[in-house]
C-alpha cells in the first residue's frame, strides 16, 4: 500500500504511522461526556473513512487520508492543517 | 526400467556437463537441466518418502507445483530443506539429499506406518492424542514430529546475505510463457515501463516444452526471439528466476528474485536472494495453469506422472521418463503426450480415455482404449503396470513403467485471490476461472482458461496492450503469428473407484480419497473444515495439484455441484519464501541499529559497562581496577557525586527545539503545568499527559530567548513526544505560530552533579562564563559562546545535588569529556553511569520510567499539584475522573525494610501484615529499588493504596518470583535532603 504524502509524494505505507478518525474535534475545555466521547468513542465504518496518518519517516506531516476500509483504496490525501 | 536421456533434442547443452551428488552418489547432468531432469535421466525412480506413510514417491510434475520430489539442497550452513527438485537449476558441484527417510531412501524403516494406516486416517491426531492433555507437548508431539515431517533446517546461521528492493512500473507481467511474452511485448512496444517476472531460468514457459510451431519456427525458438526483442527495449525489465509471491493493497506486488540460487556459493557481495516490492499501475497475470492428477489406487507410485510434465521432460530436457507408457487422459491435450512419447521412441501401451468419442485425428497411429479408465496402478517400488476397466466393466492389465495422467487443468490463479477475490467454477472449462479481479489486474492465457495456443497469444497481446493503454500509452499494431488450430475438448475426470489400495488426493500430506469420505461422513462438509480436518492442501505446495480434486470429491460425496461446494483461494506466499529474504539486510545489528553516545569510545576505554536503553548503549557504571561487584562501583560513584562531583552522559534524552511567538501558549496546552510565564534564561520541569489523563512523559523546557525554547524528553519517549507535539500543533491547534525540530542527535549533553560542580565549571570556563549563583541561579538556562563553540548551560538537578547540564554540538562531545576530566582531576571528578543516576533519583523520590508506566496519573506520582487549575491542557478533563482521584488508588510512597540489613526488590506486591495472599488483598507494588550508600540500606519507591494514611505503618513486600517476603515500613518517598538544601550547596 502506498500513500501520496501531500509534501513528499507517493511513499510506501511503512513510512507512515496510523492514528485513526480524523473527523473528531477536540472539545476545548470539554468536560464529562464530550471529552469521554472524543477520547474513547469511535465508529468502525465499512467504507470510506477519514483518518489521520503521520509521515514519521518523512516530513513529519500529519495527513488526513480518506481511505476505504473495505478495499483499502486511498481516495484522497490532504494536510491535516488544511482542514 | 527407468528414465533415460535422449540422444538429441531439448534445451540442454550436451557440451556442458554438470557434476553433482545426490545422497552421496556422484552423477552428471547438463547445463539447462533441473535437478529433477538430471536425476530422471540417470535413472532415479524414488525422489522422496511421503510425509505420513513413508511411501516411495517419484516425480509428479516438472515445475514449482511439485508435491513429492522435495530434497535438502546444499549442505552445512547452506542446507535448505524442502527444495523442489523440479525447480532447482543444476550447477556444477550441487549437493542434494533426500529427506524424511531413515536410514535411506530405498530402505525406510518408517514405512511400517503404512501398515498401520487404518489408524492414521483423517482426524487421527485429534482423536488419539487428546488425552491426557499433558502428554501432548512432552510425548506425542515430539514423537510425531520425528516420524512425520519434511526436511531439516541447517541449524546454523545463514552465511549468505539477502536484499530488499523497490521497483515501479506501468505494467507488470506475471509469467513469461506464451501469454506473458505476448503481453510484455504488446505493452513494451507502446513505451510503457514493463517488468516481466518469470520463475524459470529460461523464459518461454510451456513453449519450451512443446513441439508446436508458431508462424514457421519451433515454439522455443519463437520464445527466444520474443525475449531478444524484449531485451532490446530499454523500458522493459526481464526478471527470470523470480516469482511473484503476493499481491497486496494498492497494486503492491512482492516478488522473490533468486539471484544466486543457481550458483554453488554467491559471488562476493552478491545476495543470495532479493525481495522486490513492485508498485505496478497495471498487471497481467499470465501464470499459466496446473495440470491435475487423477485419483485412482496406486496413483502415487513412482512412474505415475502428469502428462504435461512428461512432455516437459521429453521435449525440454530430452529425458524419456520410461520405456513403455500408458497415457490416461480425459482431455485432448493428453493425446499430444502420447504422440510426443511415440516420436521419441517410447512405446505406447495404450491411450486410455474415458470418453467414448474423441476427434478422429487423435487416434491416428496410437493404440487406444476409449470409454475406459485406469482404476489402479501397481508395482513394487515403482509402477509396473495398470488395471484398466473398460466400458464393458471388464478389467484388463497392461504392463507399463510410465503412466502419464491428465485430469484437466486448473488456472494458476493464486495471486488473483490474495485480496479475497474468489474465482468462479466453470463447467465449460472444468476449472475455476477468474471472476471478480483486484483493481488493475487482468488475466491472460491458460490462467484465464484459454487453452489453445493461438488464442493464448492473441489474448496475451490484447491484455498487454490494454494494460498499457490504461496507463496512457497509445496502442501499437501487433501481429499475432499463425498457429495451427488445436482442439481442446475435455471431459470431467476426478476419480476412478474400484482399484485395490490407497488412492491419493494430496500426495504431499498423504490425504487419500478415503480420508475425504471420512471427513464428509463426520460432517466436515465445508471446504474450510475439510482442509483443516484432513490437512488437504495444507502442505508446502498449498495443494496446487490437489485442491480441486479434493473439492470435486467432496461435491460428489455430498451430492452438490462443485460451484455450490466452495472455491479455492490462496494466501501469500505463492511459493515458499526463505525467512532470510523477508528479513533482507535487517539482520543482527542491522535489525536494531546501535546508537552510541558521544562519550562512548572514552567510556569503553575507562571501564564502562553498557546497558541498552532502547537503541542506545549507555554507560551503566564504570568499574575501577579492584572492584569486583557492580554494587561496589555504583555505590562509589554515588558517594563521589554526593561528596564531590561527577558527570554523566545524558545525550540520549530527547531534545526538541521549538521556535515561534506562540511556543509559550503551545507548551501551556501540552504540559499540565504552566509555561507561558517562563522567563527568558530559565528552565522548568514539566509533566505531559495523554488526552486520557495518564502521564505520558516528563522533562524540562528551557527558554533560550524570546522565541526559542529547547525541550527535553525521556530517552524512551523521544520519538513519541515528537509525534505527539506535531499532532497537537498540526491537528489540534494549527493556528499557533511555531515550528519544531528534533535535535537529539545534534547536541552532546552531560550532567555535572555534586557540591563541587560549580568549581568544575569555573575551572572549565576559566573566567569565560560567569557561573556565579547571581548570574546563573538554580533553574537557569543560558546559551554562551566559548571561543567559537556554542555551549548551552542549564542548572538542573536530577540527583538532588547542585548540578548543571552542559550541551555542546555532538561532534565536540568526546573532546569535552577529555577536557572535563583534565580540569576536573584536582576536584576528584568521576564519571557515573545510569545505575548511579538511578540510585540518586530514588534517594530523592524522583519518578522515572518505572513509575511513569502509562498507568499512572499525576496524582499517583505525588505530582497532582502540578496540574494547573487556570488553563486547559491535554489530559486535564480526563484526569479528573472520580476513579482516578479515589484515595484507594495506589500512589507513590517510599519503603525501607524494618530490618535495615534486609534486601528487597522491585516487583514485590504489598499486603497488609496478616492478610491472606490473594489478588483482592493486593495493595500495590514496588516500582524501583536501590541500595542507598547515603543511608547504607536498601530503599524503594512503590505505588500503594491509601498511601497518605500509611506513613509509618508496616506492610509485607511479597515477592514470590524471587522468593522474598520482607516486612517493610512506609516512609516518605524523599529519602534524602527533603528540604532541598543540597541543590544550593
Amino acid at each position: 500500500m502506498r500513500i501520496t504524502c501531500t509534501y513528499c509524494g507517493s511513499r510506501d505505507v511503512s513510512e507512515f504511522s496510523y492514528l485513526g478518525d480524523a473527523t473528531l474535534t477536540r472539545p476545548a475545555g470539554g468536560e464529562g461526556h464530550a471529552m469521554l466521547d472524543y477520547v474513547y468513542l469511535r465508529d468502525n465504518p465499512a467504507g470510506p473513512h477519514e483518518e489521520l496518518w503521520y509521515h514519521a519517516q518523512g516530513c513529519r506531516s500529519w495527513l488526513r487520508v480518506r481511505r476505504d476500509t473495505v478495499s483499502h483504496e486511498i481516495l484522497d490525501v490532504r494536510m491535516a492543517v488544511d482542514k | 526400467m527407468s528414465g533415460f536421456r535422449l540422444s538429441s533434442g531439448g534445451l540442454v547443452d550436451r557440451t556442458s556437463p554438470r557434476s553433482f551428488r545426490f545422497d552421496g552418489r556422484a552423477q552428471t547432468g547438463f547445463a539447462g537441466d533441473t535437478l529433477a531432469s538430471a536425476l530422471l535421466a540417470n535413472g532415479q525412480v524414488t525422489f522422496g518418502r511421503s510425509f505420513k506413510y513413508h511411501r516411495r514417491r517419484g516425480l509428479l510434475t516438472a515445475g514449482p507445483e511439485e508435491p513429492n520430489a522435495l530434497v535438502e539442497l546444499r549442505d552445512g550452513a547452506r542446507r535448505e530443506p524442502n527444495s523442489r527438485a523440479t525447480t532447482v537449476e543444476l550447477f556444477d558441484g550441487l549437493v542434494a539429499n533426500s529427506q524424511n527417510r531413515f536410514p535411506s531412501l530405498d530402505f525406510d524403516l518408517m514405512a511400517v506406518t503404512g501398515l498401520l494406516s487404518p489408524i492414521f486416517a483423517a482426524g487421527f491426531y485429534y482423536k488419539t492424542f487428546m488425552w491426557p492433555a499433558a502428554f501432548w507437548e512432552k510425548l506425542y508431539e515430539p514423537a510425531i514430529r520425528r516420524a512425520a515431517g519434511l526436511g531439516r533446517a541447517s541449524g546454523a546461521p545463514d552465511p549468505d546475505s539477502y536484499e530488499k528492493a523497490f521497483a515501479f512500473c506501468d505494467v507488470l507481467v506475471i509469467g513469461g510463457g506464451a501469454a506473458g511474452l505476448a503481453a510484455a511485448l504488446a505493452a513494451g512496444r507502446t513505451g510503457a515501463r514493463v517488468i516481466l517476472v518469470d520463475e524459470d531460468f529460461v523464459l518461454g514457459g510451456r513453449l519450451n516444452a512443446e513441439r508446436q510451431v508458431i508462424g514457421d519456427v519451433a515454439a522455443a525458438d519463437w520464445a527466444a526471439a520474443q525475449v531478444a526483442e524484449l531485451q532490446s527495449l530499454p523500458n522493459v525489465t526481464l526478471m527470470s528466476r523470480s516469482s511473484v509471491v503476493g499481491l497486496y493493497d494498492g497494486n503492491g506486488y512482492v516478488a522473490l528474485e533468486r539471484v544466486a540460487d543457481h550458483l554453488p556459493v554467491p559471488f562476493p557481495g552478491m545476495p543470495r536472494q532479493r525481495l522486490w516490492q513492485i508498485s505496478a499501475k497495471q498487471a497481467v497475470l499470465a501464470a499459466g495453469s496446473l495440470e491435475r492428477p487423477v485419483v485412482f489406487a496406486g496413483n502415487d507410485l513412482p512412474g505415475v506422472m502428469l502428462a504435461s510434465a512428461v512432455r516437459t521432460y521429453l521435449n525440454r530436457f530430452a529425458v524419456a521418463p520410461g520405456r513403455r507408457a500408458v497415457v490416461f487422459t480425459a482431455i485432448d491435450d493428453g493425446w499430444q503426450t502420447a504422440r510426443d512419447l511415440a516420436a521419441s521412441g517410447v512405446e505406447i501401451a495404450a491411450v486410455v480415455d474415458p470418453r467414448d468419442d474423441v476427434a478422429p485425428h487423435l487416434l491416428k497411429g496410437l493404440p487406444s482404449r476409449l470409454g475406459a479408465r485406469v482404476q489402479r496402478a501397481f508395482g513394487t517400488g515403482r509402477v509396473q503396470g495398470v488395471e484398466i476397466v473398460g466400458a464393458d466393466g471388464i478389467v484388463t492389465r497392461l504392463a507399463a513403467d510410465l503412466v502419464a495422467v491428465s485430469g484437466g487443468h486448473s488456472p494458476n490463479l493464486g495471486i488473483a485471490t490474495h485480496l479475497n477475490h474468489r474465482p468462479r467454477w466453470s463447467d465449460a472449462h472444468l476449472a475455476f476461472v477468474p471472476d471478480a479481479l483486484p483493481p488493475g489486474l487482468s488475466v491472460a492465457g491458460s490462467a484465464n482458461g484459454t487453452w489453445a495456443l493461438g488464442a493464448v497469444l492473441a489474448e496475451g497481446a490484447a491484455r498487454g496492450a490494454a494494460a498499457a493503454a490504461a496507463c496512457g500509452f497509445a496502442p501499437v499494431v501487433h501481429d499475432i503469428p499463425r498457429v495451427a488450430d488445436e482442439v481442446v475438448a475435455r471431459a470431467a475426470l476426478w476419480r476412478v473407484e474400484g482399484g485395490r489400495g490407497k488412492a491419493f488426493v494430496d500426495p504431499q500430506n498423504d490425504v487419500t480419497d478415503k480420508d475425504i469420505a471420512l471427513a464428509a461422513r463426520e460432517g466436515f462438509v465445508s471446504v474450510e473444515h475439510l482442509k483443516r480436518y484432513t490437512t488437504l492442501g495444507m502442505a508446502t505446495d498449498q495443494g496446487k495439484t490437489s485442491n480441486v480434486n479434493g473439492l470435486a470429491l467432496l461435491a460428489e460425496l455430498t451430492g452438490k455441484s462443485i460451484a455450490a461446494t466452495g472455491s479455492t483461494r490462496a494466501r501469500p506466499p505463492a511459493v515458499p519464501v526463505a525467512l532470510g529474504a523477508l528479513a533482507g539486510t535487517h539482520r543482527g545489528k542491522h535489525f536494531r541499529p546501535t546508537r552510541l553516545t558521544p562519550s562512548h569510545a572514552w567510556a569503553s576505554e575507562n571501564g564502562a559497562n553498557f546497558v541498552e536503553a532502547g537503541q542506545w548503549l549507555r554507560a551503566q557504571w564504570y568499574a575501577r581496577p579492584g572492584e569486583t561487584d557492580w554494587l561496589q562501583s555504583v555505590s562509589r560513584e554515588v558517594s563521589a557525586v554526593r561528596d564531590g562531583v561527577g558527570f554523566c552522559d545524558v545525550s540520549t534524552l530527547g531534545k526538541i527545539a521549538l521556535e515561534g511567538p506562540d511556543v509559550g501558549a503551545f507548551l501551556d496546552r501540552v504540559y499540565c503545568n504552566t509555561f507561558s510565564t517562563l522567563a527568558e534564561g530559565k528552565a522548568r520541569y514539566g509533566l505531559m499527559l495523554r488526552e486520557d489523563g495518564f502521564v505520558m512523559d516528563d522533562g524540562t523546557v528551557a527558554r533560550l530567548d524570546a522565541r526559542r525554547y529547547v525541550m527535553s524528553t525521556t530517552t524512551a519517549n523521544a520519538a513519541k513526544v515528537m509525534q505527539h507535539l506535531e499532532f497537537c500543533h498540526q491537528v489540534l491547534w494549527p493556528e499557533l505560530d511555531l515550528a519544531m525540530s528534533s535535535i537529539t542527535e545534534q547536541w552532546a549533553q552531560f550532567s555535572i552533579a555534586g557540591p563541587k560542580s560549580k568549581l568544575l565549571l569555573e575551572a572549565l570556563f576559566d573566567g569565560a562564563v560567569d557561573v556565579s549563583d547571581a548570574a546563573f541561579p538554580y533553574m537557569g538556562a543560558r546559551e554562551v559562546l566559548v571561543g567559537k563553540l556554542p555551549v548551552r548551560l542549564f542548572r538542573l538537578s536530577f540527583s538532588g545535588e547542585r548540578a548543571y547540564e552542559i550541551a555542546v554540538p555532538a561532534n565536540r562531545g568526546a573532546a569535552l569529556v577529555v577536557e572535563l576530566m583534565r580540569v576536573g582531576a584536582p576536584l576528584g571528578l568521576v564519571p557515573y553511569g545510569t545505575e548511579a543516576l538511578g540510585v540518586m533519583r530514588i534517594e530523592k523520590g524522583h519518578v522515572a520510567g518505572n513509575e511513569i508506566n502509562g498507568q499512572t496519573v499525576a496524582r499517583d506520582l505525588g505530582l497532582g499539584k502540578m496540574m494547573s487549575q487556570k488553563k486547559d491542557y491535554v489530559g486535564r478533563a480526563m484526569a479528573q475522573r472520580p476513579a482516578l482521584l479515589a484515595p484507594e488508588r495506589p500512589t507513590l510512597a517510599g519503603f525501607v525494610a524494618v530490618d535495615p540489613a534486609e534486601r528487597f526488590s522491585g516487583g514485590a506486591h504489598f499486603l497488609a501484615p496478616g492478610a491472606v495472599v490473594a489478588p483482592e488483598n493486593d495493595l500495590g507494588f514496588m516500582t524501583s529499588v536501590a541500595f542507598s550508600p547515603s543511608l547504607n540500606r536498601w530503599i524503594g519507591l512503590g505505588l500503594i493504596a491509601n498511601a497518605g494514611e500509611r506513613l509509618g505503618q508496616r506492610v509485607r513486600g511479597y515477592d514470590p518470583m524471587r522468593g522474598r517476603d520482607t516486612l517493610l515500613e512506609v516512609v516518605s518517598p524523599v529519602f534524602l535532603d527533603p528540604e532541598g538544601a543540597r541543590l544550593h550547596a
